[in-house]
């Protein structure tokens, strides 16, 4: 749906052009809804305004639904802009327009008769919970107020692609869920592509099916955002996904893990659960079947896209052939199991 | 007070308003455009045209750095060709439009400039034209602070339209300089600065009440952001 091509941008500066894109080439497919995270600077508003050529990008092409944007000019790209709706940050409503005509504005720019006018925003702000304000003025709303119709009026040209520049960054956490389900449930029941921009992991996690990393104006990481979350390779990554996912060990934990094997030292194991193992009763087997004990150091469970994603960090106990045996046990049901290290006996009495 | 004194002020607060009506009715046909032109023309704008913008910019100073009374006087050959003769009522109206129409044109590209560029942005993501712009976001937005602008012209027009008249142009201060001035009637002199006060308190009020129905920035009763 949406083809981007070793994509530069770059804006004067005082000691010449100063690169904000470096050859992005991303591509979304139809119906999905695409991740763009970053952080401060990291070129994501430029990046999503090179779609609708709000930034006329300096090398590189823009290819929306199979038309190369970027060779276009005048009243095709205005024409072309009309498939592509844009919600913003801060909701950029026209304060002298009540709700219901900020939605009918896109409608008014092709001229729509008065009548289907009516009633496409009628429809519209159904759609998005707010028939009973649309003779309010936007100052008169709240901030996931405003976004729904911000929303609203962004779907208002039927567009087929709608791009989100922080669409919730100025929301609360708890408005920030409920405006991303709507996203989500908009793109699933018309079949819209969604590009969403956003420095918060968390907005990924809830609605993303891919992402993209943006460092310095480059793309260091994409994927399916599960395999993305729980295989990090590039450190920006993985800085954003521990804002998150704490996986870490605490300080004093860490601090006193050893890496050789000494006498009455504990195993300190690192469990990784994905998927359908997640669900399943593997460690009260491992108790009973190789006579090991162990002692939750630290654990963590999340849901990404509904797929269970954990991990548990045990301090296990036991004869060293039954905590071999547990180690291969664990594997061969497909779950991830590192060794941190070993603690001794006595540590183990201090915690 | 007399009742002759009630005709004289009568007659002249007539004169002053057809003036400053007239004045103020052109400056807004005319400055309203020429502002919203002084905007969009500039370099990197909706519409820039620098070089444009660069002239009628010089224009526009030069016309508001001429003093009233002189411009007045050089116009002279314009307002006689436009209005038949450089005396009286209608020949007044002609350098007070002049002067008006760059005053308004700046009020009015002040107003347009406090909207916020993300508006005009989320318009052309829309796929807006840059008229569409200006007739549906630009003009809209800033109408409060265009009302604001067109108060303050009308006000001014006011305090040069008694200047005009010193000049034999009709009007309150016509009234006032004749009587007061050149014929020692203090209580004439008192009873058109009165007029002109309660006059411009009028516009005032009237401009300032219009400008806060237009403003639907802050809602009554909840706190502004
Ligand atoms: N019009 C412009 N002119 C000059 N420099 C610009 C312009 N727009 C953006 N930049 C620069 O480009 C860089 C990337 O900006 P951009 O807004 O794309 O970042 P971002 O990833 O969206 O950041 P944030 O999370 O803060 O919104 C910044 O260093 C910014 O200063
Ligand atoms: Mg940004």
């Amino acid at each position: 749906m949406i083809a981007i091509d070793d994509l530069h941008k770059e804006f004067p500066g005082p000691d010449g052009p100063v690169p904000v894109l470096r050859g992005v080439s991303l591509h979304v497919a139809k119906g999905e809804i695409f991740g763009i995270i970053g952080r401060s600077g990291a070129g994501k508003s430029t990046l999503v305004r090179c779609i609708n050529l709000l930034e006329r990008p300096s090398r590189g092409s823009v290819t929306v639904g199979g038309r190369a944007l970027s060779a276009l000019d005048g009243p095709a790209l205005r024409a072309a802009r009309r498939e592509i709706g844009m919600v913003f940050q801060h909701f950029n409503l026209l304060s002298s327009r009540t709700v219901r005509d900020n939605v009918a504005l896109p409608l008014e720019l092709t001229r729509v008769p008065r009548a289907a006018k009516r009633r496409r925003v009628t429809d519209l702000l159904e759609l998005v919970g707010l028939s009973d304000q649309a003779e309010s003025y936007p100052a008169q709303l709240s901030g996931g107020q405003k976004q729904r119709v911000g929303i609203a009026r962004a779907l208002a040209s039927r567009p087929s692609v709608l791009l989100c520049d922080e669409a919730t960054s100025a929301l609360d956490p708890e408005t920030t869920k409920s405006v991303l389900a709507l996203l989500k449930e908009i793109s699933r029941s018309l079949g819209l592509t969604i590009v969403l921009i956003t420095h918060e992991m968390q907005v990924i996690k809830e609605i993303a099916d891919r992402v993209a990393v943006l460092d310095e104006g480059r793309v260091v990481e994409q994927g399916r955002v599960f395999d993305v979350f729980t295989s990090p390779a590039h450190s920006t990554t993985r800085a954003l996904v521990r804002e998150v996912l704490n996986l870490e060990l605490p300080e004093s934990l860490a601090s006193r893990l050893r890496h050789t094997p000494s006498t009455a030292s504990h195993l300190v194991v690192r469990i990784t659960f994905t998927g359908a193992a997640a669900h399943a009763p593997i460690m009260s087997e491992m108790v009973r079947r190789f006579g090991v004990s162990f002692n939750i150091l630290h654990g963590h469970i999340d849901y990404i896209q509904d797929a269970p994603y954990g991990t548990l960090t045990v301090d296990a106990a036991g004869p060293e052939s039954g905590l071999q045996a547990a180690l291969d046990f664990l594997r061969h049901h497909n779950l991830k199991a590192e060794i941190l290290g070993r603690v001794a006996e006595t540590d183990r009495a201090v915690a | 007070m007399s009742q002759r004194l009630i005709e004289l002020l009568l007659e002249a607060l007539g004169e002053t308003l057809a003036m400053v009506g007239l004045s103020a009715g052109l400056a807004v046909l005319l400055g309203l455009p020429l502002g919203v032109l002084l905007l969009v023309t500039r370099p990197g704008h909706i519409l820039a045209a620098p070089v444009f913008n660069r002239v009628a910019g010089l224009l526009v100073n030069a016309a508001r750095s001429t003093p009233f009374i002189i411009l007045m006087v050089a116009i002279i050959p314009l307002t006689r060709a436009i209005a038949g003769s450089s005396i009286g009522t209608a020949a007044a109206t002609v350098p007070l439009t002049l002067a008006a129409i760059p005053f308004m044109a700046r009020l009015v590209e002040a107003s347009l400039r406090e909207v916020d560029a993300g508006l005009i942005e989320t318009a052309q993501a829309m796929g807006a034209t840059p008229w569409q712009i200006v007739a549906k976001v630009l003009i809209p937005e800033a109408l409060p602070g265009i009302a604001a602008g067109l108060t303050i012209t009308v006000v001014s027009l006011i305090g040069y339209s008694a200047m005009a008249g010193a000049v034999g142009g009709g009007g309150l201060g016509d009234l006032g300089i004749r009587y007061g001035y050149q014929r020692f009637q203090g209580e004439v002199m008192a009873a058109v600065v009165g007029v002109l006060i309660l006059l411009v308190q009028l516009v005032q009020s009237a401009g300032d009440f219009t400008a806060r129905r237009l403003d639907r920035r802050q809602s009554p009763g909840r706190d502004g952001k």
